[in-house]
Formats: structure tokens, sequence, C-alpha cells
């Protein structure tokens, strides 16, 4: 186990950088005129452009322009300094005061997701082809169907304005209970899917031969449900939820901004409408991280819950 | 039994629900006490700078306007008057002598005196400092030598100090309209201890900045989430009639609008295009209109043959059905335009353009094909603005009434639609926007049309013109020089580099916990006048 988990964090040193020089060189690539993009629709004085060029380097362009600026960005990188963004804060900060929130959002759409989409997906295998099951199914249909930025200022608008339940936004410093409600939001994508993916799990395993076996030797069906037809089927629900929590800290772009959350995705969203390669990148490498540790996490997790997999 | 139990969680929430919505207030609008000690909130987007001189849109401006005092201000027919300062004079335009009112200290309790002015505005010309507003100082003597990687000078020659209230500006040019640009932003005074060694600023002092005005920041800076200023009771001029403000953070304008419904913010500055058309029945006498500043054209490149004629450019222009436009894509959130210069300056006339103005499609028609206007038309525009709506409307209608071909091209940002003007790539007609610095005609005309001006994209050039401009600056008093503009204008109408298409506007709303809520001419809220209701 030791020596799988000391390999998968050197791949993932590896991977980390892979995947932070490919993005550099896509946001090099695509990057207009960012100067000129920070300053909207205002004519930019020659002075403030030779500023931000020299401090940027945004004249080094071409290949060697790119392995220039993309090594000085490592260098400093490994030093533990994220570099600044365009508008001169210091991208350390802006994501040590987003992070919390969004973690915060992504945990409580988590709890959502795995409260009510397991539950209910569990409820639905065992009941198959019940009332239950067939709500459920069009319920799920319903909510996959209905993208985020449809269903997030509905629910603003229902839960929010409409009849006031929930505060319709949430802003930078909010309490639990102003982030319930894009937390719901947010969580009800993956809600639908972790169901959708539990009741076929359970459903499946129902019918499986040490299932009978359990059942003939005359087992209780609370035992035969909750240790050993439960274990066996979040295996695929967990891979699922794992990649999912690296979704939801990084996909929250919309969420983030309809409920006016301060957080990682609200940054991402700003820096890639402002050009802010930097922050950009900066980001995108913390969301990386995030990936991959959750990833392993997962990993992890298949050994404990399944015996026969073992790792050398 | 299932059945009760069901019956059962259906009915708390919507008891939760009835219970909450009885809590609500049903006050009405302006109806309530003044509450002079309530603070307000407004919302903005998270500012790029809080530096005077480093501050160039409306969300730094706005908070930099309750933390500063300007020297001049302007009044309903939008002519400046004195504020922080006690007169600005000058006999010859060139040589301006600024007086300051006395007893105004910074929120350190350090006076202000006239080496304040001169330090921020060198501060804000020097080049290497990286201003984004240090334009703004050009027109000072000295402006050249502080220019480059590494600048002759250090202080502009042109600022002279006289006493502890008094300084001399000296211009290269004399500029009759001087005076009305010293209501910007970019003009405030910063306090010694803005400084860490003369001329350079303080590390963090736009996180907590002190100014001279009636607000002073409570607390600093929160990136993203919010920045509050409370009153400032040493404040020796107008006292604002809220304790405090706060100014809260916003991305997206739709999240603001859903705070103001439900009363959790109190004033936001636009209300998204996509609610315009409730807005009205949402917030009824609580959604305002007022003129702003900017103005929409569409220009041509006159240095292409196919458009070098004015005939052709007017013929188009009177093609173009603006009332139709505004009112079915704009649904009246703009209003049309026929003038170069916008309504808030002095100087603003009706319908300069005449009957290229006028809706008039048979004879746009005779006119474009006798002056033989091209067979297809291209507008460029920018596709992260939302112009694809009224451009397809305008290519539809020049379609129809001029019978040639018409496609709208969008570049992803406006900056690739400049790059691509800059480098004359024939791109058709443009769309432009124009937001003025300064109340004044000549803003709306020097940088966009004359020779060498800074905004100049469509390669207009005409020598009378540019006269006219330089004889209006020069002229002895405001009415003189609007005269010299007007003319200038005139010869804009005959020429038409640009087509005026549509003025901008003001469209905000409040909650009901404030009155009194007014915009001044730079898109700001009025910061002496909003109320708070009790």
């Amino acid at each position: 186990m030791f020596r799988f988990v000391l390999r998968r964090l050197l791949q993932m040193v590896l991977a980390f950088f892979g995947t932070t020089l490919i993005v550099y060189a896509l946001m090099f690539a695509g990057q207009g005129d960012p100067i000129q993009a920070l300053a909207g629709e205002r004519p930019v004085t020659p002075a403030q452009r030779a500023y931000l060029t020299e401090k940027f380097h945004l004249d080094r362009t071409g290949v060697g322009g790119f392995l220039y600026r993309y090594l000085d960005y490592l260098k400093n990188l490994l030093q533990g300094d994220l570099g600044q963004s365009l508008t001169g804060r210091s991208i350390g900060d802006i994501l040590a005061a987003a992070w919390p929130v969004t973690v915060k959002l992504a945990l409580i759409a988590m709890a959502v997701t795995i409260l009510f989409g397991v539950t209910a997906g569990v409820l639905a295998g065992i009941r198959r082809a019940s009332l239950f099951d067939n709500a459920t199914l069009v319920l799920t249909l319903l909510v996959l169907g209905i993208p985020t930025i449809v269903l997030a200022p509905l629910a603003q608008y229902l839960l929010g304005v409409r009849w006031p339940v929930f505060p319709p936004t949430a802003g930078a410093d909010p309490d639990l209970y102003a982030l319930l409600l894009p937390g719901i939001v947010l969580g009800s994508l993956s809600l639908a899917t972790a169901l959708r993916l539990t009741r076929t799990s359970v459903a499946e395993n129902l019918r499986a031969d040490y299932v009978r076996t359990a059942r003939s030797k005359g087992l209780a069906r609370r035992r035969i449900i909750g240790v050993h037809v439960l274990r066996n089927s979040l295996i695929p629900v967990i891979t699922f939820l794992g990649v999912e929590l690296g979704n939801l800290m990084s996909g929250a772009i919309i969420t983030e901004g309809v409920f006016n959350i301060p957080g990682v995705g609200f940054n991402l969203f700003r820096g890639i409408r402002t050009e802010d390669g930097p922050l950009v990148v900066g980001i995108v490498s913390v969301l990386v991280v995030v990936y991959l540790v959750a990833n392993l996490v997962v990993d992890v997790l298949y050994a404990v819950l399944d015996p026969r997999i073992r790792y050398e | 039994m299932r059945v009760r139990r069901l019956a059962a969680w259906t009915a708390l929430p919507l008891a939760v629900t009835l219970g909450l919505a009885a809590c609500g207030s049903g006050g009405g609008s302006g109806t309530g006490q003044s509450d002079p000690d309530a603070a307000v909130r407004i919302e903005i987007a998270e500012p790029q700078h809080l530096v005077p001189t480093n501050t160039n849109e409306t969300s730094g401006s706005q908070v930099l306007a309750a933390l500063f005092s300007p020297l001049v201000d302007y009044d309903e027919a939008n002519r400046p008057h004195e504020v922080a300062a006690e007169s600005v004079t000058s006999s010859d335009n060139r040589v301006w002598t600024v007086k300051l009112k006395d007893g105004y200290t910074f929120h350190n309790g350090e006076k202000v005196t006239a080496d304040n002015y001169l330090d921020a505005w060198n501060y804000g010309a020097y080049a290497p400092n990286g201003q984004n507003s240090s334009y703004f100082f050009e027109k000072i003597a000295g402006y050249a030598d502080l220019q480059g990687d590494e600048p002759a000078a250090e202080r502009l020659s042109g600022l002279k100090k006289v006493d502890d209230l008094t300084f001399t500006v000296t211009l290269t040019e004399p500029y009759s309209e001087f005076k009305s640009m010293l209501g910007y932003t970019a003009f405030y005074p910063l306090p010694k201890a803005a400084f860490s060694a003369p001329g350079v600023l303080k590390e963090g002092y736009e996180q907590a900045p002190v100014g001279q005005g009636p607000f002073r920041m409570k607390g600093s800076w929160q990136h993203d989430a919010k920045v509050e200023v409370e009153r400032y009771d040493a404040f020796p001029g107008e006292q604002p009639k809220v304790g405090g403000v706060e100014f809260r953070i916003y991305q997206q304008p739709t999240a603001a609008y859903a705070d103001v419904l439900s009363d959790n913010l109190d004033v936001i500055k636009t209300i998204p295009t996509e609610n315009l058309s409730t807005a009205g029945t949402d917030l009824g006498d609580r959604f305002r209109q007022s003129p702003a500043s900017s103005l929409q054209v569409l220009a041509f490149p006159t240095f292409q043959k196919e458009f070098s004629k004015p005939e052709v450019r007017k013929a188009i222009s009177m093609a173009i059905d603006r009332d139709e436009i505004t009112k079915s894509i704009f649904k009246d959130s703009q209003q049309p335009a026929r003038s170069f210069v916008s309504p808030v300056v002095a100087g603003y006339r009706e319908n300069t353009i005449g009957a290229a103005g006028e809706f008039d499609p048979a004879k746009a028609k005779a006119a474009y094909e006798a002056a033989g206007g091209p067979k297809k038309i291209e507008l460029s525009y920018n596709g992260d603005g939302g112009h694809k709506d009224w451009i397809d409307a305008t290519c539809n209608q020049l379609k129809a009434n001029l019978g040639v071909e018409c496609v709208g091209t969008a570049e992803p940002k406006f900056a690739d639609l400049l790059t691509k003007v800059k480098a004359k790539q024939p791109v058709g007609l443009f769309r432009m926007g124009w937001v003025m610095d300064y109340p004044s005609m000549e803003n709306y005309l020097g940088p966009l049309y004359s020779t060498n001006g800074s905004s100049n994209y469509y390669g207009y050039s005409n020598p009378e013109f540019d006269r006219l401009l330089a004889e209006g600056a020069k002229a002895p008093d405001e009415e003189a020089a609007i005269a010299k503009y007007q003319a200038a204008e005139d010869l804009l109408a005959e020429d038409m580099p640009v087509i005026p298409l549509r003025y901008g506007q003001n469209n905000y709303g409040h909650s009901t916990k404030v009155k009194n809520v007014q915009m001044d001419l730079f898109d700001r809220v009025d910061l002496l006048k909003i109320e708070a209701v009790s």
C-alpha cells in the first residue's frame, strides 16, 4: 500500500507539471491583447502599456518567449509564489480568500448528494419498478435535463425572491444557511447521477449469487442489504463522487456567479474574461492538485471497500 | 398512514414559507423618515484600483467619490462649480490658479495643502508609475519630460506651489475648459501618509485609502466582498445624509438585482438587460432612468475606398431606423442619438446630423445608388458585449432598405476588433462606444475625430476641424469655446465619419429602504443626496 501511494505521488508530480505546461501554453496561444482586455473599451495610454508589458514580459512572444515565460513562472511557483494578477493582486492571496468558501460550498453539495442521492438510490434499487423508483427516474431525468444556468437563477428567483425562504445571494462571508440553496443547486446534478448509479448497482447486486447464498443461509434482509449489497454497490458510486468532488470545486462558475459567492469559480471566470493569464494558470494548477488528490483517495478507498483489490 | 405522513412533509415547508412571507415588511418607497445614521448598501464590481490616478472605471471611482471631495463639481446645466477649491481662475486659459478652501483635513488628521495636490498629480503623470489615468495630465506643461522608460524629470514643470492653499497650473497650450476636467477622479489630492518616500506610493495604500472626503474607510478593502466607509464628521463641506455606505461587490448584475428585489441591497446601478422588461413591474417607481454619458456609434474606416464618400456614409445612416431598434431591442434602456455629443454636456444640441438622422428608406436607397455605395456591407462588433442583436437588426434594415448584402461579423473581444482596425484590415463598419472622461464637448470631439486623436481609428482627418478645436481650446470663455466646438460638430455632420446611434442611460433601481437616489455625470450614485428610510 505504501509503495502504491508513493508511486502515485511521484506520478502526480509529473502530471502536475504536464498540465500546467498545457494550460500555460493554451493561455499563451489564446492570448489576444490582455492589456486592452483589462481596460475594456477605453483607450490604453502608451505609458500604461509599456508598464504592464515590461512587468509581465508580454513582449516575449513566439516559442522562445513562451519557454522564457513558462520557466519564469515555474521558478516562482517552486518558491511558492503564484505571481500577480494583471490588476496587481497577489494570486496566492486571491486563492487563499477564495478557497474556504468554495470548499464549504462543495462540501454542502457533496453532503446533499450523498444524503439524498445515495439513500434514494438504494431505496429505488431495492424497490425496483415501484412507484418510488419510477418517480425518481422522472425527477432525475428532469434535473439532468435542466442546465445549471437555468436551474440556479430559477431557484434563486423562486426560493430567494418570490418566496423568500433563503437569502437570494450568499456574499463573501456567508453562514451555512445562506450557502444551503447554492449548495443544493450545485449538488442537484451530481445528486441525480449518483442516484441513478446507486440504483442500478444495488439492483444488479441484489440478483448476484452471493446474495442468494446469503439469503438461503437465513441472513437477515437488513444485514444482506446493509453490509453485503451496499458495500459492493458503492464502488462505482465512490469513483463518481471522487471525480465529482473535483468538479464541484472547479465547476461552480455558474452557481458562484448567480449567488455572488466570491470563490474559485468566480475568480476563474473573471480571469478568463479579462485574459488574466497568471490568474487562470494559478487557479488551474491548484485545481489539478485537487483532482489528483481526489483520484488517489478514491483508489485507496477501493481497497477498503473490496478486499479483493490489493495494491502492491 | 403513509398518505398522512406525506401530507405533513408538504405542509411543513408551506407553513414556513407563509410564516416568513408574513414577516416581510410591506413598506412603500420613499415615504418613511430619513435616518441620518443608517448605512446604505450600493452595488459595485470589484474595483481594479483605489488610487485616484490609477482608477478609471466606475466601480473604483464610485468608492473614491465617497473618500474624496473633488475640486469642482457640476451643476444642473453641467457647468463646473467649486467644491474643495475656493476658486479656479485664469486670465489666459494657460496659467490657471487654484485656491483651496481652508479647513479640509485628511481622515488621518493631516491638513490639506497645495503640496498634497502637486504630489498626487506628479505621481500620476510619472510614466514609470504606470498609472491608468496619467493621460489626464498631458495638457500640463512638462508632461512629456515624465514619459518614457527613464524620464528626464520627476515632477511636472507646470505645477507650482504659491502658498499653502494656492498653486498654479501651467498648460502647454491654452485650454478653456480645464476647470471642467478638475472634477474627475484623477485630480484628487493624496496625503503625505500615502507616500513612503517622495514620489513612491506606500505599499498597501489602496487597501485603505486615506482621503479628504465626506466618508472615511471603515476597515480595509475586502477584495471580492465589500468596501465599507463611514461618515467623516470633521468634513467641512456638505455633509451626507447617511451614516455610512457599504459598497458590495458583485460579479454579475443579475445577482445584485435579485438582492434589490428582496431588500438585501439598496442600489443597483445597472439593471441587467434581461430584467429590464420586468423592472417596471418588479420595482414600480423604484426603477429609475437618467441620461448617461455614453454614446454608441457605427464607425466607418474612411481610409477604405468604398466608404470614402460622405454621401455613402449619410445614405447608410438614413437607412437605419434608430427609434425602432432602441424600442424593440433595447426596450428603451438607451435613447436614439442624432448628434455627436451627449446631452449630459453643456453645448449639446439636438439632431445636429439633420437629414442623415431621419429614417427615409426611399431617399436613402436613391442616394446610396447615386453615390455608388458598395454592394456588400460588413458590420464588425465584439461578441462579448451583447451587441449581436442590434447589429443583426441593423443589418436587416440595411438589407431591406438599401438592397445590399449585409453580414455581422463578431470578433471575440473589443481588443481583437481594435487590433484589426489599427492594422487597417477590411472589417467594414465597426461599432464603437465612448464614455466621457470629463463633461465637455471637447472630450467628445478631440480624442475621437481630430487627426491625431487617441481614439481616432477611422482615419478621419479634416484640417478645418482640427483648427476649430484648437481655437475652441484658446477661446476666452466657455461660451466662446462652445461656439467653436459646435462649429466643429457641424463639420462632422457633413462628413459623417461615424453614425451616431444611441445615447446610454443609467437604468438603476433601489430598495424600499432608501430614497432620493440620483446618479451623477460619471454614472455614480450621488452619495451626498441618498437617504436611508427607517
